[in-house]
């Protein structure tokens, strides 16, 4: 099966990491993965800023870049979430309309992909130590990802995955909202690294780069030897 | 605007709040009582998501055709002897109450609970007419003897006050020498309360729906002090905002359930009344005069627009208790009446930008509220129209984002400026880099590394390390 990869921006430039394990993974399960070198980013953080017709070039770009793939797989639910947006934002304009809806139609998050195209559940992952999940909200709310992270988790052999206490509260990141109401998303984010100390996890896991780079650089600012992995990575891990 | 609260700035207001502690696990806690009790009550009814459409379905139907079924329910108050008055403005409504006041010589005023009547500070005006107001919602009533501290929640007015401070609060202003037992609280208020409805002139409420075809108000309380202040004083004025009507009585059971489900995950709440015009003769009690000013203040002017989805709130304030910004900051940071998330795409449309351009901003988009609403309104999304108008027709974003977003319109359009621009990045941030970690930023990282860390941009992209790996898979292919 071929499969063109969505990266983002986030892991192409800072966690270069979690592409490689999506890379990985995605071929031991027997894809073709391409990568569309012209790939830039979704336009989200423009787009939720207000800059829309800015969010609207990079947005073209990338429906032009993907519209002729077979699948469009992403490790991130808030990035896959943008292309389900497509056609919504272009709605007004015929043309990008129907390319648009065309992305939106095969883009799939990762786990997603796993689960409701591969079918499988059990990649093989081993991973010892005790984890909980961060379940983001646009994967869970706008995209409706609620089980597949969980239902491939639950096999990773030597991994216990506790519950984390107010999971469905959000981590506080908001994109530029982090920056523009950092005393807000301090306490945000604090409240949730307390909920995550409470679970005693060796690691956070959680399948959108946004969140992890805001938990992640908040449990290492506050010197907690809490180990945050994407959940490509640890689906990859053997 | 008349629904502003308090003169100090956005943030100024978000610090007292972030350093409230007392508030902010109040807030914390009943947000989680509220949300596990709504979630319970959805559940009890079944099939949630059918009954959220119809509620989207009845709203949006009612909305498209408001004018007829204002006019309708317009007649029929008049039919049954009550007097109607449109008000397009706050002024307007507060000079026709002014008035019905003062030709019937009132001294006295019980009033229910009513956010359309905060909006239009109509009890400053009453005061200054030289009335005396009573509030008589138990804690609309805690924070009107409290030196009229403004409500910081749409439903539960004093959530940010524990018993202790109501209890002190009653001790100051009430000579109460009781404890802070909730019961004892409430039968102290209650005591206080029941000469006050017997010596009213006048009984004011609100209307959580008005129902077009038989002239109707519906009022939804858990307290019955709605039902003394109707049932009571000579003359009772209802003050409602436009859009609170339905058609029918069927459409008003679909609603009241989805809105005591949703507030505060009760199946029905302890008194739900529906009234209809004065008394009738032989009617035990009941007003002789009737009055319902139905306020527009900005509403109309919402109709039609790409914001009329807001329009459809039946102010339940799921929204609220589930919002992670409210949660840390409280009511009262929003400076308006109206809070998060439903207040910040409201306030804006009804007092200007001016006034509420940050709150459009104090969300993080996680989409809480628009799951969580009874009637399906988009609210992050309209919170994202909000920010685009701010943007692009305000102009009031800052130059250093405009040029940055200028410039990733520009890089995320063109693979060649993306390659380019994240090629030099990791060079470009050296000098702020250890450990692969940048723990203090300039420009806009300097906000990000003020409270986390960020990582330095990876010395080998993702793309590179592709590039090689597809290579590698090609020769091993070849050597197959």
């Amino acid at each position: 099966m071929k499969v063109t990869l969505f990266i983002t921006c986030l892991v192409d430039l800072f966690h270069p990491n979690v592409g490689k394990a999506t890379v990985e993974l995605l071929e031991r399960l027997g894809c073709e993965v391409e990568f569309p070198e012209a790939q830039t980013c979704c336009g989200q953080p423009a787009y939720n800023s207000g800059y829309v017709k800015e969010a609207k070039e990079a947005m073209k770009h990338m429906i032009r870049t993907f519209e002729h793939a077979q699948y469009i797989v992403t490790p991130s639910g808030s990035c896959a979430t943008m292309f389900k947006e497509y056609p919504h934002i272009f709605q007004h304009d015929q043309e990008w309309e129907a390319k648009a809806k065309k992305v939106a139609e095969k883009t799939y998050e990762l786990t997603q992909f796993l689960v409701d195209v591969l079918k499988v559940e059990n990649v093989g992952a081993k991973l010892k130590g005790r984890a909980t999940y961060h379940t983001s909200c646009h994967m869970t709310r706008l995209l409706g990802v609620k089980d597949a992270p969980s239902r491939l988790l639950k096999h990773v052999e030597g991994l216990e995955v506790v519950p984390l206490p107010n999971a469905h509260n959000c981590c506080g990141f908001g994109g530029t909202f982090s920056v523009k109401m950092g005393p807000i998303s301090e306490q945000t984010v604090d409240e949730k690294v307390r909920y995550i100390e409470e679970t005693n996890a060796d690691y956070l896991i959680g399948a959108d780069c946004g969140c992890l780079m805001n938990i992640g650089g908040r449990l290492e600012r506050t010197g907690k030897r809490i180990r945050v992995m994407h959940i490509a990575e640890v689906l990859n891990s053997r | 605007m008349a629904m502003k609260i308090g003169a100090d700035s956005f943030h100024q207001r978000v610090e007292a709040g972030l350093h409230n502690s007392f508030m902010r696990g109040a807030v914390a806690g009943a947000q989680e009582r509220l949300r596990t009790r709504r979630l319970d009550a959805a559940e009890e009814l079944g099939n949630w998501e059918e009954w959220r459409a119809l509620g989207e379905q009845i709203r949006q139907h009612t909305l498209l055709h408001l004018d007829y079924y204002l006019m309708q329910l317009s007649e029929n108050v008049a039919k049954r002897g009550g007097h109607v008055f449109f008000a397009q403005t706050a002024e307007e409504a507060n000079q026709y109450i002014r008035e019905v006041v003062i030709k019937k010589n009132a001294k006295k005023i019980v009033k229910s609970k009513s956010m359309v009547t905060e909006e239009i500070h109509l009890n400053a005006m009453l005061e200054a007419a030289g009335c005396e107001v009573i509030e008589t919602d138990l804690g609309e009533y805690i924070l009107q003897i409290d030196d009229h501290d403004p409500p910081s929640h749409i439903v539960a007015p004093a959530l940010h006050k524990n018993k202790e401070q109501i209890r002190d609060v009653f001790r100051k202003k009430l000579a109460y020498d009781k404890t802070e037992k909730p019961e004892e609280l409430a039968a102290h208020a209650r005591k206080m309360l029941r000469n006050e409805y017997l010596t009213a002139d006048v009984g004011i409420t609100g209307c959580n729906f008005a129902i077009a075809e038989s002239g109707s108000i519906t009022l939804v309380t858990n307290e019955g002090n709605a039902d003394l202040v109707t049932a009571l004083p000579k003359t009772q004025i209802t003050v409602m905002g436009m859009e609170r009507i339905v058609p029918t009585f069927e459409e008003m059971e679909v609603l009241v359930s989805l809105l005591t489900r949703s507030a505060v995950g009760q199946k029905l709440t302890s008194y739900i009344t529906v009234l209809t015009g004065p008394r009738d003769e032989g009617d035990v009690d009941g007003p002789e005069e009737f009055h319902l000013v139905i306020v527009d203040n900005g509403r109309s002017s919402i109709l039609g627009t790409e914001f009329q989805p807001v329009l459809q709130c039946i102010r339940c304030a799921a929204c609220v208790n589930v919002c992670p910004v409210y949660r840390h900051i409280g009511g009262h940071s929003y400076g308006s009446i109206y809070s998060e998330p439903i207040g910040a795409v409201l306030s804006p449309l009804l007092g200007g930008y001016d006034d509420y351009k940050e709150l459009p901003y104090a969300s993080t988009l996680c989409a809480a509220c628009t799951e969580a609403c009874p009637v399906k309104i988009p609210l992050h999304e309209l919170l994202l129209k909000h920010r685009q108008i701010i943007v692009e027709r305000e102009g009031k974003a800052p130059i250093s984002e405009k040029l940055a977003m200028k410039a990733f319109g520009l890089g995320a359009a063109s693979s060649l400026l993306y390659k380019l621009g994240s090629k030099v990045a990791p060079n470009a941030l050296q000098p702020f880099t250890t450990d692969e970690r940048i723990v203090k930023g300039i420009g806009p990282l300097k906000a990000w590394t003020e409270i986390r860390e960020f990582p330095a941009p990876a010395k080998e992209r993702f793309r590179d390390w592709f590039r090689e790996h597809r290579k590698e898979r090609e020769r091993d292919g070849n050597d197959l």
